[in-house]
C-alpha cells in the first residue's frame, strides 16, 4: 500500500519536472502560479490546518513579502535572492506583533480580524504610505533573480526555481508535521483545554505556528516579485486570502497531499474550464458546493498518524 | 456641526443597511454557528430584481411613489427569501453534521456561483435605478437640509428591525429560534422542529438582506454584481461589533459601524474609510473579545 503511493508521487514528481519540455510558455505559467499558491496554501496550512486557527488574511504575509523585496530592491539593488530571508522576517516580525493581542480570540472573531488586517494593509499600499509602496499604481522595475550567476527570466527558468523552493517546503513542513510541535498543534486544535492541561502553552505554540506560516509566505512574496517584476496593491486583496482558505479546505485541512491538489484544482480548474469561457467560475463555484458535499473533509484528508509499536519498542531498547 | 449631522444621518442611513444584512448573518450563525458567506450574494440578487420587476412590472402606472416601493419591497423579499431557504436545502443542509469549516467552503463557492449567475443574467457592467421612483426632496430640519430619502431608509431598517425583534421576543416561532441557538439537541427533544426552525431562519435573512439590496438600489440609483462582496464584508464586521449570533447586537453593531464609516470619512481621511472601520473593530475586539452585546462564553471544562 505505501509503496504504491510512493511509485504514483514518483511518477507524478517526474512528470511534473519534465512539463516545461512539452508545454508551451502559457502553461508553464500556469504551473509556476500553481506553485506559488500550493507553497502559499502549505504555509497557511501550518495555520489552518495543523493549529486550527481561522486565518483569512494571509495575503497580508505574503504583501509584505512582496514589497519588502521590491523596495529594497528597487532603492538599494540588493539582488532578489538575498532579500528572500529578510522579507520572510519581516512577514514574521508583522505576524508576531499583529497575533500577539488576537490569538485568544474565538474561531470567528479571529477569522474577521485577519480578514481585516488583510484590508489594512492593502488599502495602506494604495494610499502610498510612508511614501515608498507607489500607491495604486504599485512598484516597477523590480529585477530578475540570478542563481550562481545565472539569470532567471524565462517561465521554465521560473518554473524550477518556484518548484524547487516547493520541493523544500514539502519536504521541511513534512518534517515539521510529524515533530513534537506538529503534534502539539494538532492536540490543540482538537482539544484547546486538554493541550493547555497536558502542559502545552497553546497561545505561545499558537503564535508560533502564526510566525512560521507568515515568514513563509513573506518568502513567497519575494520570488513572486521577482517573477512579475511589477507589484500592485491589487494583487494582495481579501480575495486572495480567501483563495489560499478554499485550497486548504477544498484539498483536505492538515494534509500536504491535499493541500498540492487543491492548489492544482482551484487553480487549474477555471483554465480548464476556459472553454466555458464566462460561466467557468460559475461552473467552479457549484464544483466546490459539490465537492465539499461529497468530500467534507477535503479531498484528500490527511492519514491518520501511525506510530508501529515494534519500531518504537526498538528504538526504547536501543537507548 | 452640519457636517456633523449630515454624516450622522448618513452614517445611520448606511449602518440601517448593515444593520438588516448583518441580521442575516447573526441569526444563521445563531442557530447553525455557519458563517453564510452567500449572503452578501444574496443581498446583491434582492437589487437586481428589484431593478427588474420595477422596470417591467409597470407598478408606477398604478401606485403612488410610496405604495410602489412597499409592493416592490414585499415582492423582493419574497422571492429573496425562496433563493435562501434554497439554498440551505441545497447547500448546507448536507453539511450540517460535517465540521463548520466543510460548510464554509460550500458557502463560499456558493457565493461565487450566485455572484457569477447574476453578471451572466445582468450583464458585468452597472446597472441603474430609474431616479424618478422617489421623490428627491429634502426635509429643512435644524436649519439642516436632509434628504427625505435618507430619513426614510432609516425608518424602514428601523421598523424592520423592530419588527424582527417583536417576532423573535413574543412569538412561538420566535421563541422557537431563540430555544434552537441555545441548544439544538435540547430543543428537538422538546418538540421543536429544528429543521423547520432553519429554514425560517433561512427565509427571514435572506429577506431582510433582499430588502437591504433593494435600499441601496433606490438609496445610490446603480449597482453591480459584485457589490454584494463589500456589503456582506461589512455587515459581517457589524455582526462581529454587536457579538455574532445576537440579534440586537447586529442591530447596534450595523448603525454603529455607518457611523464610524461617515465619521472616519468626513474627519479624519476618506481614503482610509474602511480601514479606521477594520481598525475599530480589531480594538473593539482586543478589549471584549466576543463582540459588544456577545455573552462571555465561559470556557467549558
Amino acid at each position: 500500500m505505501k509503496d504504491k503511493r510512493l511509485v504514483i508521487y514518483a511518477v507524478i514528481s517526474v512528470v511534473l519536472l519534465l512539463s516545461p519540455l512539452f508545454l508551451n510558455a502559457y502553461w508553464v505559467d500556469v504551473l509556476n502560479n500553481v506553485g506559488l499558491y500550493t507553497i502559499l496554501a502549505l504555509s497557511l496550512n501550518i495555520i489552518l490546518g495543523h493549529a486550527g486557527l481561522f486565518h483569512m488574511g494571509h495575503a497580508a504575509f505574503y504583501a509584505l513579502g512582496a514589497y519588502t523585496t521590491a523596495i529594497i530592491n528597487t532603492t538599494y539593488h540588493i539582488p532578489i535572492l538575498w532579500l528572500l530571508p529578510v522579507s520572510g522576517l519581516v512577514a514574521g516580525l508583522a505576524a508576531l506583533v499583529v497575533a500577539r493581542p488576537i490569538i485568544h480570540l474565538r474561531g470567528d472573531y479571529l477569522l474577521i480580524v485577519t480578514i481585516g488586517f488583510v484590508e489594512i494593509v492593502r488599502i495602506a499600499l494604495v494610499n502610498n504610505v510612508f511614501g515608498i509602496t507607489g500607491g495604486s499604481n504599485g512598484i516597477f522595475g523590480i529585477n530578475r533573480p540570478i542563481l550562481f550567476g545565472w539569470k532567471i527570466n524565462k517561465p521554465w527558468e521560473f518554473f524550477y526555481l518556484i518548484w524547487g523552493f516547493a520541493a523544500v517546503t514539502i519536504f521541511l513542513f513534512n518534517r515539521l508535521e510529524n515533530s513534537r510541535f506538529g503534534r502539539a498543534l494538532n492536540f490543540l486544535r482538537e482539544d484547546d483545554v486538554a493541550a493547555e492541561g497536558s502542559g502545552i502553552n497553546t497561545a505561545h505554540y499558537k503564535l508560533i505556528a502564526f510566525v512560521i506560516g507568515a515568514f513563509w509566505a513573506g518568502m513567497v512574496g519575494n520570488i513572486f516579485a521577482a517573477k512579475m517584476t511589477i507589484i500592485a496593491p491589487e494583487s494582495f486583496n481579501f480575495w486572495e486570502s480567501v483563495v489560499l482558505f478554499m485550497i486548504v479546505l477544498l484539498g483536505g485541512r492538515g494534509s500536504i497531499r491535499g493541500v498540492i491538489l487543491g492548489a492544482f484544482l482551484v487553480l487549474g480548474l477555471p483554465e480548464i474550464f476556459r472553454q466555458f469561457a464566462t460561466a467557468r467560475m460559475l461552473i467552479f463555484g457549484a464544483f466546490m458546493v459539490a465537492m465539499m458535499i461529497f468530500r467534507t473533509e477535503g479531498i484528500l484528508p490527511p492519514l491518520p498518524r501511525k506510530y508501529p509499536i515494534a519500531k518504537m519498542l526498538g528504538r526504547e531498547g536501543s537507548a | 456641526m452640519e457636517l456633523f449631522i449630515q454624516q450622522l444621518t448618513n452614517g445611520l442611513a448606511v449602518g440601517g443597511i448593515y444593520a438588516l444584512i448583518a441580521l442575516g448573518y447573526t441569526m444563521v450563525y445563531g442557530v447553525l454557528k455557519l458563517i453564510n458567506f452567500a449572503h452578501g450574494d444574496l443581498f446583491t440578487i434582492g437589487a437586481y430584481l428589484g431593478l427588474t420587476l420595477l422596470t417591467t412590472l409597470g407598478l408606477t402606472n398604478y401606485l403612488g411613489p410610496f405604495g410602489v416601493v412597499i409592493v416592490l419591497a414585499l415582492m423582493v423579499m419574497g422571492l429573496v427569501a425562496i433563493v435562501g431557504a434554497a439554498l440551505e436545502r441545497v447547500a448546507y443542509r448536507p453539511l450540517r453534521q460535517s465540521h463548520r469549516l466543510s460548510a464554509v467552503v460550500s458557502a463560499l463557492g456558493a457565493s461565487i456561483f450566485f455572484q457569477n449567475a447574476v453578471m451572466l443574467i445582468y450583464g458585468a457592467r452597472y446597472k441603474v435605478y430609474p431616479h424618478d421612483i422617489l421623490p428627491r426632496t429634502a426635509i429643512h430640519i435644524f436649519g439642516l437640509d436632509i434628504p427625505l430619502i435618507r430619513l426614510l431608509m432609516l425608518l424602514t431598517s428601523i421598523v424592520m428591525m423592530i419588527g424582527l425583534y417583536l417576532f423573535i421576543q413574543r412569538t412561538k416561532i420566535g421563541t422557537a429560534i431563540r430555544a434552537a441557538a441555545i441548544d439544538q439537541g435540547a430543543a428537538k427533544l422538546m418538540g421543536i422542529n429544528v429543521d423547520r426552525v432553519i429554514m425560517i431562519v433561512f427565509l427571514i435573512g435572506p429577506a431582510l438582506g433582499g430588502a437591504a439590496g433593494l435600499m441601496v438600489g433606490l438609496y445610490y440609483g446603480q449597482i453591480n454584481f459584485t457589490m454584494g462582496w463589500l456589503y456582506g464584508l461589512k455587515a459581517f464586521t457589524a455582526a462581529i461589533l454587536g457579538g455574532i449570533g445576537n440579534i440586537p447586537g447586529a442591530m447596534v453593531g450595523g448603525l454603529l459601524l455607518g457611523v464610524i464609516e461617515a465619521m472616519g470619512a468626513a474627519y479624519i481621511s476618506i481614503a482610509w474609510k474602511d480601514a479606521i472601520a477594520f481598525c475599530v473593530l480589531i480594538i473593539i475586539l482586543i478589549v471584549r473579545p466576543t463582540g459588544l452585546l456577545g455573552e462571555r462564553v465561559a470556557e467549558k471544562i
